[in-house]
């Protein structure tokens, strides 16, 4: 690590190409952080995954709904541990821009199931206790603006109301978190008795989904196949599977994702790799001289060829990190756009890491064949020029 | 006692289909402590005897024994590692790292021994103390002049006190003036501080500086009576 | 002046192939953002045509008051599937069951929604497109189904004399058929009254296709729908329908595409500079020694960018075959948000979505090779004539 300080004066040697060079692998960067990010939302689903969390959806299809009678049977089920239900609202804010779900719940319930989701106790109360009272994800409320004790009105298309129209109107009691990240998942919930008393009659008692707890995570398979075996010859057979399954099931309706941002950063990195490539070989051409020079102080082949590598592996470190660094922001400003219909959007350490790993193996890719040339570069011969 | 010891040395260069023979059989025994001056026509061989005695390069055929060892056969690892240890060279053009100050470029050698950092430094310094330059420690190669960055390369050439030095046309790019102060100084570092110099030139006032001169001619010595 | 341009960037080019290495960086660069700008944009306009392609200005389609873009979530009844059958201005009309089920996918294998359509026999007359290609049409009255070539292709078990299980009911595959590359070939048809009976709608319809008898004349029928307070319909052409539907996907792949190649566009200039920067110190003692030979300055300027404009079109040119030869045609299929069912499309790369790729490229090459020519220009002759 001596050695460090030359690298370092060798790299700032033509500080344009330098920083140019440094800039197109930031640029790479930048598209793997974003692009692996985005690919990562549709591949985990919304980060509500939970292992002891179960979700029961309608065999056939999504759309169809399931009788609110199978909670009680489901609640029967050995191995559970307790269940609550929700139903996809569709609906519309103002505008059909204004994309977030839309969840009637049993208020109680659902945050005793999702015991992550954090919410005032005194909110809760009123959730529960006043009919058109809604919650949201406070991060949603912010995003509109949203006061406590504000009225929204929300137009429906999937669930028309009774009385035949089809605006519906909620009073917002309070707002929650997930956990203790300053993030989180956006969403409107309000109350399933009012939703379904007021619904059309003869639609009311459907829900889409019932979220399952399990007694013991490890029995999740066996208690998910019974579930399933207790409705399969009911007219509204059920598909049961933890929470991260059904939610890559349904990403995977979107088509494959993440085969798509793999092409683009392959023709990325490929791309990238010939440009850097380039350019560290015709640094290297200029200092054959000074190479041969450090092999007659002493240094053995083995050390110039490491120089030459190291330099090349610290200038895409130093670029891949720049880059992921800088996605990682982006995401943040990108978040509250594309959050609507990609859900949460995070830099995973994964992702991170990764990152930092291909720009090292980029690094080690690029200054290998320099670095071999080092290596070889006899003395006398550079010498003479 | 013989310090430089060279038995039946030749060196040939194929050129295609062509075989040059660039020394032929060459006998030489330096003794420690001289100063030698190598001397001769273009192409007579000079650099590249400089180059065999200063473990750069391999002979066709002979046995080079240089500071007690055997340098024939050795791996280029092992050539590298003895180099650092035991020779210190100076070129024509100075072959100095233009990116690096003065103190880091003479710093450099040192990088491959166990000192650490701020001892490194002060080695340097010392160097630089030698060759009359330590006010220009932090000056880089292009900010200096020809002769300065000649001393700053004398200074990295003794700095990891190394028996032989090993020096290619050291004035052949300086002035006159200028050339007799570079002259004077490896004079100083033969005689005060021992070092044994194998110098190559084209100048016969240079060659006056050293105890003894040498002629190459056609790939054969010719001792000059000192 | 205009021959001393002529003549110094021919000079230039003369040597290019001496310097090819670092001049394919430009090429392969500028290549990767306009390969990739066009794949997108083929995606976006593929998915759009295949929608848009779909609708007709001459055909409505009238759904349940408040549902006016999802045939999915849309119920109308009998009393006003008649009314609207008898409306003036209506030529013909098929009454349609809309439903989903969850049918696994050939590449993921994973089960995606498929649309299953209830129709009756005049919704082959309002929709002309529709051609069996194999097989022979369903039987009314039997469990059969006629599949759209992309559907067969793009999901498990949908071949020709296949039998499937859809909702607890088993359905034979009798037929295969297209309709120009429409969104309806993503689609399983059967008979409506069997439809309804299997899947335990009875006597209710998702929606209704209407032929006019006046291309995009659905104000009228949708005052007639208003003025009737026992009617909650919406109409509007299908033509619309289906835009409506595409819009905004269509907008979502386009931007992704422009940001994705933006940020590329942005390492490969970066890049070019560089190249070119290079390529000017290359060329140093060259071009001081044209200079003090009595050239003007513009022809340095001009054969330099000329460099690299010729690079960049060459690249642009490539990343575009790349584009088109590997992506033109490519079938995916994605989930229609508007629909909430699956829609397979091909790329489509069009000579609009070319020419904007190549109009990168060239404004890539003039960016990375602007300010290398304005240094090669500035610099002062005899310094460089040393070759400083």
């Amino acid at each position: 690590m001596k050695s460090i300080p030359l690298i370092w004066s060798n790299l700032f040697r033509r500080r344009v190409r330098t920083f140019l060079t440094l800039f197109s692998i930031v640029a790479a960067f930048l598209l793997f952080g974003l692009l692996r990010s985005i690919a990562g939302a549709f591949e985990m689903g919304v980060n509500v995954a939970g292992v002891d969390r179960l979700m029961v959806s309608p065999k056939y299809s999504m759309v169809d709904g399931l009788p609110i009678s199978h909670l009680a049977q489901i609640e029967a089920v050995e191995g559970v541990d307790a269940a609550t239900h929700m139903t996809w609202f569709g609906g519309t804010y103002q505008n059909p821009i204004n994309f977030f779900p839309k969840f009637p719940v049993q208020p109680r319930f659902y945050f005793d199931m999702y015991s992550e989701y954090i919410i005032d106790p005194l909110q809760l109360d009123e959730f529960e206790r006043i009919r058109t009272a809604a919650v949201a994800s406070a991060e949603l409320a912010e995003e509109f603006g949203w006061q406590i004790g504000d009225r929204i009105p929300i137009e429906g298309d999937i669930w028309l109301r009774g009385d035949g129209s089809n605006l519906w109107e909620f009073e917002l009691v309070g707002t929650y978190r997930v956990g203790d990240e300053d993030t989180d998942f956006p969403s409107f919930l309000f109350n399933y008795e009012y939703f379904d008393e007021a619904r059309v009659p003869e639609t009311q008692g459907i829900v889409s989904n019932f979220m399952v707890r399990v007694s013991d995570p490890d029995q999740a398979a066996e208690v998910s196949a019974r579930i399933d075996a207790q409705f399969e010859n009911s007219i509204n057979p059920t598909r049961t599977a933890t929470e991260e399954e059904a939610n890559r099931q349904f990403a995977a309706q979107v088509g494959d994702i993440g085969l798509i941002m793999n092409s683009i950063l392959s023709a990325v990195f490929f791309t990238i790799l010939l440009l850097t490539a380039n350019t560290m070989t015709q640094a290297l051409r200029e200092r054959i001289p000074e190479l041969a020079v450090l092999k007659t102080l002493g240094f053995t082949d083995r050390r110039v060829a490491f120089l030459v590598l190291l330099e090349s592996v610290l200038l895409c470190g130093i670029g891949g990190a720049i880059g992921i660094a800088l996605s990682g922001i982006a995401l943040q400003a990108l978040s509250p756009e594309l959050e609507g219909f990609l859900g949460q959007i995070e830099m995973s350490a994964a992702t991170t890491l990764s990152g930092v790993g291909i720009a090292l193996l980029l690094g080690v890719i690029v200054g290998l064949n320099p670095a071999l040339s080092a290596r070889r570069l006899q003395v006398v011969e550079a010498l003479r020029k | 006692m013989s310090i430089v010891e060279l038995q039946q040395v030749s060196r040939h260069f194929t050129k295609g289909k062509q075989t040059v023979e660039v020394l032929d059989n060459i006998d030489l025994t330096i003794e420690e402590g001289d100063f030698l001056a190598l001397m001769g026509p273009s192409g007579s061989g000079k650099t590249t005897l400089l180059n065999l005695i200063g473990g750069l390069d391999q002979p066709t055929a002979g046995s080079i024994e240089v500071a007690g060892q055997e340098l024939v056969g050795l791996s280029s690892r092992k050539l590298a590692q003895w180099r650092a240890r035991n020779i210190g060279f100076i070129f024509q053009f100075y072959n100095l790292l233009p990116i690096l100050s003065a103190r880091r470029n003479v710093e450099l050698p040192l990088l491959l021994t166990r000192l650490g950092g701020g001892q490194r430094k002060r080695n340097a310094d010392v160097a630089l103390t030698i060759v009359g330059l330590a006010d220009r420690a932090r000056h880089k190669p292009g900010e200096l002049s020809g002769g300065q960055q000649q001393r700053v390369a004398i200074a990295r050439a003794i700095v990891a006190d190394p028996r032989i030095l090993v020096c290619d046309e050291p004035t052949g790019d300086l002035d006159r003036e200028t050339a007799d102060e570079i002259l004077d100084l490896l004079e100083l570092l033969n005689r005060k501080h021992g070092k044994t110099i194998i110098m190559v030139t084209h100048d016969p006032k240079a060659a006056s500086h050293a105890r003894h001169t040498l002629y190459l001619d056609k790939g054969n010595l010719v001792r000059e009576a000192a | 002046m205009w021959s001393q341009i002529f003549q110094i960037s021919l000079l230039n080019l003369r040597n290019l192939p001496q310097r090819l290495g670092s001049s394919s960086v430009i090429v392969v660069g500028i290549g990767g953002v306009v390969a990739v700008l066009v794949a997108i944009l083929a995606m976006a306009a593929g998915f759009s045509a295949t929608l848009n392609r779909s609708g007709a200005p001459d055909r409505a389609i009238v759904l349940r008051g408040g549902s006016s873009s999802a045939e999915l979530s849309s119920t109308i009844d009998n009393r006003q599937r008649q009314f609207v059958s008898t409306l003036d201005g209506v030529r013909l009309s098929s009454s349609e069951l809309y439903t989903v089920a969850d049918i696994p996918k050939r590449a993921t294998l994973l089960p995606s929604n498929v649309v299953i359509r209830g129709v009756e026999q005049s919704a082959f007359g309002i929709r002309p497109e529709v051609r069996i290609i194999e097989g022979r049409n369903f039987n009314p009255g039997r469990s059969e189904l006629i599949a759209g070539r992309a559907a067969s292709e793009q999901f498990l078990g949908i071949e020709l004399g296949a039998t499937v299980e859809l909702r607890q009911s088993e359905w034979e595959v009798v037929g295969i058929f297209e309709a120009e590359g429409s969104a309806y070939e993503s689609e399983l048809w059967t008979d409506l009254a069997i439809a309804q009976s299997a899947f335990r709608r009875f006597s209710l319809i998702s929606s209704m296709r209407l032929q006019l008898e006046q291309p995009g004349a659905t104000d009228s029928l949708q005052a007639e729908f208003d003025s009737n307070p026992s009617i909650d319909l919406a109409v509007t052409t299908e033509e619309e329908f289906f835009r409506g539907q595409s819009e905004f996907l269509t907008a979502l792949i386009t931007g992704f595409g422009y940001g994705v190649a933006l940020i590329m566009a942005v390492g490969a200039m970066f890049a070019a500079l560089n190249t070119m920067y290079a390529a000017v110190s290359t060329r140093t003692v060259e071009i001081a020694t044209l200079r003090a030979l009595g050239f003007g300055s513009a022809p340095v300027v001009v054969s330099v960018l000329a460099e690299s404009v010729a690079l960049a079109l060459i690249g642009g040119l490539l990343g575009a075959a790349v584009a088109w030869f590997g992506f033109n045609g490519y079938t995916v299929s994605t989930l229609n948000q508007g629909s909430f069912s699956q829609v397979a499309f091909d790329f489509a790369v069009s000579p609009e979505i070319l020419v904007t790729g190549i109009v990168w490229a060239l404004s890539l090459g003039l960016a990375g090779g602007l300010f290398p020519a304005l240094q090669a220009a500035r610099m002062p002759i005899t310094r460089a004539l040393r070759g400083d």
